[in-house]
């Protein structure tokens, strides 16, 4: 890939938010991640879920942080030099995720600052939401995302 | 998770077990949530900052979330085993502070816990008490992986 393609450090806005695409969450899909990573009954199946204090199926949390760090990556991550995140300072789940919902992500920096100890690397300070069809935030969180500078591709 | 609100106590830390991440788990994970190369490709992995095919943040994270399920599915059996009653399953409404302060690589085995750090009724839920808890994961060579501070509803005894 052409270095002009890319997307660098110096590339992110600050203040300016990025849509993440949008994304149909299905039943079936809301029970298979259950199934596998976290099995209870409000996440697994309609009729078990009524008799808990949920009393619906929803997705769990973490479907719901995974599906956003899927649309970051197919909105953003693939044609940028990113370095990744060392963790998450924050993140809340307001509102259920419930079979049909029609989710997007957004991102946005907040802050931008070269890294002191890496000269080719530079870090924002991020929040991303997923709202869903009714402009609810179903998740939110804080990070900070470390990038490649535009010179650290060259000095490497 | 933890059973019912009333047996917790602050400062009890439990092991959640251990799980080993193999190279076909990693990268199954990470085509389906997490395509960032140094998690599917092991050359592009090597040239990467963290030297090697190692795991998604998240998968780290999902696998403590699936022993932890257990672990409370194991502690309410043994409550129904002993004539007593099942606690309800409760919901998250959050974490904060999670740090991956190292690589989780192809082959490492990753032992998980729960601390209970601070327990509350809640005034807006009755039946149910807010518990906080401090998370962990650490690799074979003692090194944590992992660590979070979550939140939990926990159902009471007497509701």
């Amino acid at each position: 890939m052409a270095v002009s393609e890319k997307l660098y450090w110096e590339d992110i806005e600050v203040g300016k938010t990025i849509a993440l695409g949008e994304k149909r969450v299905e039943k079936d899909e809301i029970i298979a991640f259950a199934q596998e990573f976290d099995p209870q009954p409000f996440h697994l199946d309609e009729q078990a879920a009524k008799d808990t204090m949920i009393g619906e199926l929803i997705a769990s949390g973490w479907h719901t942080n995974v599906m956003l760090m899927r649309m970051l990556y197919d909105s953003l991550l693939k044609d940028c030099a990113s370095l990744g995140s060392g963790g998450l300072e924050e993140v809340k789940w307001p509102e259920a995720v419930r079979p049909g919902d029609v989710i997007r992500g957004t991102y946005t920096c907040l802050e931008s600052r070269a890294s002191k100890s890496r000269p080719d690397v530079g870090i924002c300070k991020v929040v991303c939401e997923v709202i869903n069809q009714d402009d609810l935030v179903v998740m939110s969180c804080r990070l900070s995302h470390f990038f490649r500078r535009r010179n650290g591709e060259r000095q490497q | 998770m933890s059973g019912f609100y009333e047996d917790i106590e602050p400062g009890r830390k439990i092991d959640l077990g251990s799980h080993k991440f193999t190279q076909d788990e990693i990268v199954a994970f990470a085509e389906r949530f997490d395509p960032q190369p140094f998690h599917l490709d092991e050359e592009v992995a090597k040239a990467s900052l963290f030297g090697g095919l190692c795991a998604s943040g998240w998968h780290t994270a999902c696998i403590w979330m699936r022993l932890m399920v257990q672990h409370e599915q194991r502690l309410r059996e043994e409550l129904v085993t002993s004539g007593e009653p099942a606690f309800g399953f409760g919901v998250s409404p959050g974490f904060r502070d999670l740090t991956w302060p190292i690589p989780v690589y192809v082959g490492d085995v990753i032992t998980y816990s729960i601390e209970y750090l601070e327990k509350r009724p809640l005034r807006s839920r009755p039946g149910w008490g807010l518990l906080l808890h401090q998370d962990e994961g650490i690799n074979q060579n003692g090194e944590v992986v992992m660590r979070m501070t979550s939140n939990l509803f926990v159902a009471r005894r007497e509701s």
